[in-house]
């Protein structure tokens, strides 16, 4: 083709089809890119679209809010529907059941760590491996059992079921993750610690800690989201309206036939923000130090 | 690599003189351990010792076997899995290969596509939950404003209740399975493309030659895990159809808890073991991939 005509139009005519190659690519691209993005917003629109309208609005079907509101935020925050009694209630227990999960899972899991993959613990590999098994088993099937045991403990409606189970569930995954980590500081330190005359103690506290701070940030992140977010587990262990965590409380609004619906929207997005925000907030650790334990490939 | 840090060790410990100081180790090391034992006796072995000595009678399982929704929830579960799990990895596979494509709005969209994930999945479920309301929900009002017509009872249909079920599970997990093959994809070598490129590879032979190959045991790894976890997925059928219509969408793990609520305990942890024999050989496919 270029032979038969000049050089002057062949490279306009080349330029030409550049850009619309480009284009094209551009397009594709976009028909990608934007269903991807309807798919991924939708429900999440959804919800915010029915927190700032009011119930009239809300139930009309209406994809904009007709006068936006803040109307539901004020109803939530000053417990106005019975709905809401124990919102603040409910949201402290959120709030301390995660935290208590978050502390205790460091705890547990540091030291379970440090003791196998540093102090090389007799049986150690075979507590990993108990671990790992347990992060296998998905929890929704040990559900019903940790009912059962926790009645049987006495401590059913209380903040403390929560907690412990939480706790089983969330340690085995940090132990691995932080045993994989801890695999990789150098053998030097522990010796050099060990020449100084370092007890086990004085390892873990001086040496050990401040190397792993990275991936204790990552794993108490991972433990207070899981507790944070739990529903089924919440919502077999409290029963009494004043235990009650906010996904519990959320789950119960399906219990009428004519729920608030525009409220229940609101409380899921108040409930939704933290998670959502720790999460970008700490996306660097999560992705590297969570991805990575997840799947080793 | 253990037996290199086991040895490596032994020349640490071997560098301090006295032999106490050995044993002293490794009762420290005891002592750090007590903790999680302690919670693992407590609240994993001592639970599920209880329910295998609650559903050890054979009745149980002649009841639960013989309960239709029982064998519905089966069905349930593997239409579910099969489903869900082939169609999350098959578009995590292809978006992967689609967020590394260099755009400014594409790496802003990236940021936005992890929200899923990012956010609890109570509010959300519920929120898809009111869309598919036949009534008020803003899909059928929508339907009625370009049709004039009523448009289906979306819940109301066991066809379509999982089917939404599954949607909903796809969409709160798709963007982690993405990001995790988005880590495998950015591991393989840019060589290998540009050498391709150079030989006139097409982008399907770089897929099947390069990308494939390179990425092939992530991707079973990741089958794997989430089969595992797909099997424990609780919310996305009960918060979406609470099991309903008539318990025709219960899939093995809400089926456990209605059982519960029934106050057939026996039967619930009778679904827990039967539940076993399609999670064990998972489990131990995962753990001899982790343990290597």
């Amino acid at each position: 083709m270029t032979t038969t005509v000049s050089a002057a139009p062949a490279i306009k005519r080349k330029r030409k089809s550049r850009f619309l190659a480009d284009a094209t690519t551009e397009a594709k691209l976009l028909l990608v890119g934007i269903p991807l993005f309807i798919w991924t917003m939708l429900p999440v629109y959804h919800l915010c679209l029915f927190a700032f309208s009011d119930k009239q609005s809300a139930f009309s079907g209406n994809w904009f809010p007709e006068k936006p509101t803040l109307r539901n935020f004020e109803i939530v925050f000053g417990q106005k529907h019975y709905f809401l009694n124990h919102f603040w209630q409910q949201l402290w227990n959120s709030v301390f059941i995660a935290t208590m999960v978050g502390v205790l899972t460091l705890i547990v899991a540091t030291t379970a760590a440090f003791a196998i993959s540093r102090l090389k613990v007799r049986g150690g590999r075979t507590v990993l491996n108990m671990a790992l098994f347990t992060y296998f088993i998905p929890a929704a099937f040990l559900a019903v059992p940790m009912y059962r045991t926790m009645a049987f403990y006495g401590l059913l409606n209380t903040d403390w079921a929560l907690i412990l189970a939480m706790l089983a569930i969330a340690s085995p995954y940090a132990i691995w993750v932080l045993k994989q980590a801890s695999d990789k500081l150098p053998l030097e330190l522990d010796e050099a610690a060990i020449m100084d005359g370092a007890t086990p103690l004085q390892l873990f506290r001086l040496v050990y800690l401040p190397l792993m701070a990275p991936s204790l940030v990552a794993v108490g992140t991972y433990a207070v989201l899981l507790a944070w977010n739990e529903y089924l587990y919440a919502f077999l262990l409290l029963s009494k309206e004043s235990t009650l965590t906010l996904p519990v409380a959320l789950g119960n609004f399906l219990s009428a036939d004519d729920s608030p619906w525009e409220l229940l929207m609101t409380t899921g997005l108040i409930y939704a923000l933290p998670p959502a925000a720790v999460y970008y907030v700490f996306r660097k650790y999560m992705v590297s130090g969570l991805t990575a334990g997840a799947v080793k490939s | 690599m253990s037996t290199v840090t086991l040895t490596a060790r032994d020349g640490a410990t071997g560098a301090v003189p006295s032999k106490g100081k050995i044993s002293s180790w490794q009762l420290w090391g005891m002592i750090l351990v007590t903790p999680y034992l302690l919670v693992f006796g407590l609240f994993v072995i001592y639970p599920v010792i209880y329910a295998f000595w609650l559903a050890h009678e054979p009745q149980s399982y002649v009841e639960l076997w013989s309960d239709p929704i029982f064998q519905r929830s089966v069905v349930n579960t593997l239409v579910f899995l099969f489903i869900g799990i082939n169609l999350k990895m098959a578009l995590a596979l292809m978006l992967s290969g689609f967020f590394l494509i260099q755009r400014w709005w594409i790496k802003a969209l990236t940021v936005i596509f992890i929200l899923p994930w990012a956010v609890p999945s109570i509010p959300t479920i519920l929120s898809v939950r009111f869309m598919l309301n036949p009534e008020w929900g803003v899909i059928n009002q929508t339907w009625f404003k370009l049709t004039f017509e009523d448009g289906p009872n979306w819940l109301n249909d066991p066809t379509l209740a999982l089917f939404f079920a599954i949607l909903v599970h796809v969409w709160k997990s798709l963007p982690f399975w993405t990001l995790i093959l988005l880590s495998g994809r950015l591991a393989i070598s840019a060589d290998l493309y540009e050498a391709a490129s150079v030989d006139g590879a097409s982008k399907l032979q770089k897929f099947r030659f390069i990308t494939w190959p390179s990425m092939k045991q992530l991707y079973f790894t990741s089958l794997t895990l989430s089969t595992i976890w797909s099997l424990g997925d609780f919310n996305s059928v009960y918060l979406l159809t609470g099991g309903g219509p008539a318990d025709l969408t219960h899939v093995l793990a809400t089926l456990g808890i209605r059982y519960l609520r029934l106050a057939q305990v026996d039967l619930s942890m009778a679904t827990i073991v039967s539940a076993l024999p399609l999670i064990l050989p998972l489990v131990y496919f995962m753990m001899k991939r982790l343990s290597k």
